[in-house]
């Protein structure tokens, strides 16, 4: 027969103070956990997002970022001639030839310096790209001194805001707007027209094509065009993956430090555990021995101890996610290494997130309570009662 | 003195709960020291960088080439006494995901210019008269098992194309700032190769004075400001300075963890003093029957929480220091990674902040008892 769970519940409450003490060290845990995955979700989710699955980025052969490649005029007008390309309404190829460089900006507050993306594009990368729209100001004008800049990039570094001018490449340029691109990677990053941006960066180079896919399911086939082509020297990739594959390391390194660090604070939170539940097995031992002797199995009783360690424990782990939550959201920056640009992104607690932090409590519960649950079930019952 | 005993017969009467409480504790310092750690690691980096050198790179960005004509002008600079220049490389050895730096480098100014990286003479020797060789920190050899005079094939991303070296030579360092896990080749090949495409991506520039960094860095950049390419001049240090903040505030992030981990453990610790504390009622107030004073049962409650901190302290300072002395896991991300001096002090000061406080409340009760209100527990 079960002993009801109510029983643990007030068992646990008659002891206010060290339930939750425990509760509270499981909940830090918890709390530390969701926050630094939410931080590596975050990032990872910000380049997902950045690429289309509909979209195909081409590259020099050889080439793994955008930043190392480089492709002539003569191979973007290759690209665009495929017949795997979409024709816009308009009956134009829907691909864009981007220049892509690494400018050194100055952060807002003055100390440091971060290497932010600016990409030359033309008014068809606002097709080709979907979910940019200009949150501030106005898009750049073909032929003059302009950029747009992302939104999350605005507030992060000097100069940034609609009507100041930004100075690189030895010119000045008028930031006449700002844009949003659903918190992707492109928010990361200064916009202006390509044309402008080839004579004063690399010279008469592309460092990428992008363009859609006529049919998104023909990806392979697509690639294997292009790649065999003898007029061009080139790689392509699906966006998404593309940009997937850049947030990959340091995902990795988020994770991989979340888990670790998460894991072994869980090893002193378990121990808490343990003490606590030690101890309420022997404040009650006469109680144990009464309801052994009622008849309730040693099973019974092994399984309502650990109930009782799993219920503090899970309360605690709620009030770790509750903790985390606010920072939901919250927008922070770091350099993507394996780009070396500078990547600004939200914070992301998704329900996935919530729940495995709970399981995650649930399992110290479960080890911190096993030890002494198991001895709750073994009591001798005479010397109990005595 | 004399109480040693009791203090340790109190600790040894639940082992089991002693043990686990000091076994959190050193888990929660080894966390606090290891987090610590990174930040001041970070901190060192900025401070490491030389100020009798000076990095020249392009006012853009430092993707962005220079014109390798601008070395007459630099070493003509009043104060600038060498100059030396590289370029970032860019290259993957077997598969994309095995990277690690590679450089080109002006190799016998740059080895003059640092003398943090020391090169055997013979292997210094052999690795300047072969052009095709590579010069490899030795933390890089050990990870890949490479030996001197074996050919090592990379594939460029900057400059395409497999681009194999001959190892010629290894290096170790001075300074705990420099990392033993790059790659060095001699520029004239990748120019040679490249058929002059490739251009420096930085210069190095040694000072006689320290002093005259500014004034160095004024006059080039100066000079340079109105050319087709402008440059940016700061000291060494500076310059990793700079690097340093790409981080993002991961400062802030490893202090938020090191709370919370010394906060949780810091509730682990008070339960099991107050657990300890509470089932003693009653021999708290024999022992005051005896003629214990208030006082004396409040330092020998507290003595206990000190105990266990004390023993708990050794155990993770101990460990952190030990074991980031021995593995390498973050040098190549955080050259120089290790506990310091600082830390273990910081850490020192929170077991002792920790047993104050989780010894206190049970020490105040013992304190503050009545005889009669303990006594009416006995069995």
């Amino acid at each position: 027969m079960r002993i009801p769970l109510i029983y643990n519940v007030r068992s646990a409450l008659q002891r206010p103070v060290s339930t939750a003490m425990t509760a509270v060290s499981v909940a830090l845990v918890v709390a530390v956990f969701v926050a630094m995955l939410a931080l590596a979700s975050g990032f990872r989710a910000a380049l997902a997002k950045t690429g289309s699955a509909d979209n195909v980025i081409v590259l020099r052969r050889g080439a793994v970022d955008e930043l190392s490649s480089g492709l002539s005029r003569d191979a973007a007008r290759t690209i665009a001639s495929f017949s795997h390309v979409a024709t816009g309404s308009d009956g134009r190829p829907m691909v864009s030839p981007e220049v892509y460089v690494l400018l050194n900006l100055t952060r807002i507050d003055g100390f440091g310096i971060g290497n932010v993306v600016a990409r030359g594009v033309t008014e068809r990368a606002f097709d080709v790209r979907k979910g940019i729209r200009i949150t501030a100001g106005r898009t750049f004008t073909s032929g003059a001194s302009e950029v747009i800049v992302g939104r999350r990039i605005a507030q992060r570094f000097q100069h940034m805001r609609v009507g100041d001018s930004l100075e690189f490449g030895g010119r000045k340029w008028a930031v006449v707007g700002q844009f949003g691109a659903d918190g992707s990677g492109f928010e990361s990053e200064v916009w202006g027209e390509n044309e402008q941006f080839m004579p004063v960066f690399r010279g008469e180079v592309f460092q990428s094509v992008i363009f859609r896919l006529a049919d998104p399911g023909a990806f392979d086939e697509a690639k294997r065009a292009l790649e065999t082509d003898p007029r061009i020297q080139v790689t392509a990739r699906r966006e998404q993956d593309f940009y997937v594959g850049q947030s990959e390391m340091l995902t990795r390194v988020l994770s991989v430090l979340a888990i670790t660090i998460t894991s072994i604070m869980a090893i002193g939170a378990v121990f808490g555990a343990v003490n606590t539940m030690y101890a309420a097995v022997a404040s009650r031992a006469p109680e144990i021995a009464v309801l052994l002797t009622l008849g309730f199995r040693p099973r019974s009783v092994l399984a309502s101890f650990l109930a009782e360690a799993a219920v503090i424990a899970v309360v605690g782990g709620a009030i770790g996610g509750l903790m985390a939550l606010p920072i939901n959201g919250l927008v922070t920056s770091t350099t993507n290494w394996q780009s070396f640009s500078e990547v600004a992104f939200a914070f992301r607690v998704t329900p996935a997130l919530l729940l495995a932090g709970l399981v995650f409590a649930l399992v110290m519960g479960i080890v911190g309570g096993f030890f002494p649950a198991w001895k709750a079930a073994r009591l001798p019952v005479v010397q109990a009662l005595r | 003195m004399k109480y040693l005993p009791l203090i340790l017969g109190n600790l040894l009467r639940h082992k089991r709960r002693s043990i686990l409480t000091t076994l959190s504790v050193a888990i929660a310092l080894f966390l606090y020291a290891s987090l610590r750690s990174v930040s001041t690691t970070l901190d060192s980096a900025t401070e490491a960088g030389s100020t009798s050198r000076m990095v020249v790179r392009n006012a853009t960005g430092i993707v962005f080439p220079l014109p390798k004509s601008y070395i007459n002008r630099l070493e003509a600079v009043p104060g600038v006494s060498r100059v030396s220049y590289a370029n970032w490389f860019g290259a993957w050895y077997r598969s994309e995901r095995e990277f690690f730096a590679n450089f080109a480098v002006e190799a016998p100014s740059f080895l003059d210019m640092y003398p943090e990286i020391v090169v055997p003479p013979d292997q210094k020797t052999a690795f300047l008269q072969d052009r095709g060789s590579a010069l490899v920190g030795v933390d890089l050899m050990e990870k890949y098992g490479w030996r001197l005079g074996q050919n090592v094939t990379l594939n460029g991303t900057i400059f395409p194309g497999e681009w194999t070296f001959t190892i010629r030579a290894t290096y170790t360092v001075t300074n705990n700032a420099f990392d033993e896990m790059s790659f060095m080749f001699h520029y004239p090949y990748l120019e040679e190769r490249t058929e002059r495409r490739a251009t420096p991506g930085w210069f190095y520039l040694k000072l006689d004075d320290p002093d005259r960094a500014p004034e160095v860095a004024r006059t080039i950049d100066d000079q340079f400001r109105n050319s087709s390419t402008p440059t940016r001049t700061e000291t060494e240090r500076a310059f990793n300075a700079g690097f340093m903040t790409m981080w993002g505030n991961i400062k802030l992030l490893m202090g938020t963890i090191g709370l919370a981990v010394v906060f949780a453990i810091l509730l682990v610790t008070g339960n099991a003093m107050m657990m300890s504390a509470r089932e003693r009622t009653a021999e708290i107030g024999v022992l005051k029957t005896v003629g214990f004073g208030g006082g004396l049962l409040f330092a020998l409650e507290m003595s206990e929480a000190v105990v266990i901190a004390v023993v708990g302290a050794l155990l993770g300072l101990g460990g952190a220091k030990l074991l980031w002395a021995n593995v390498k896991a973050f040098q190549q991300f955080l050259p120089g990674f290790g506990v310091t001096p600082g830390t273990l002090a910081a850490g020192a000061g929170i077991a002792l902040l920790l047993a104050l406080v989780s010894g206190f409340v049970p020490a105040m009760r013992a304190y503050r008892l009545s005889v009669i209100s303990a006594l009416r527990t006995v069995e």
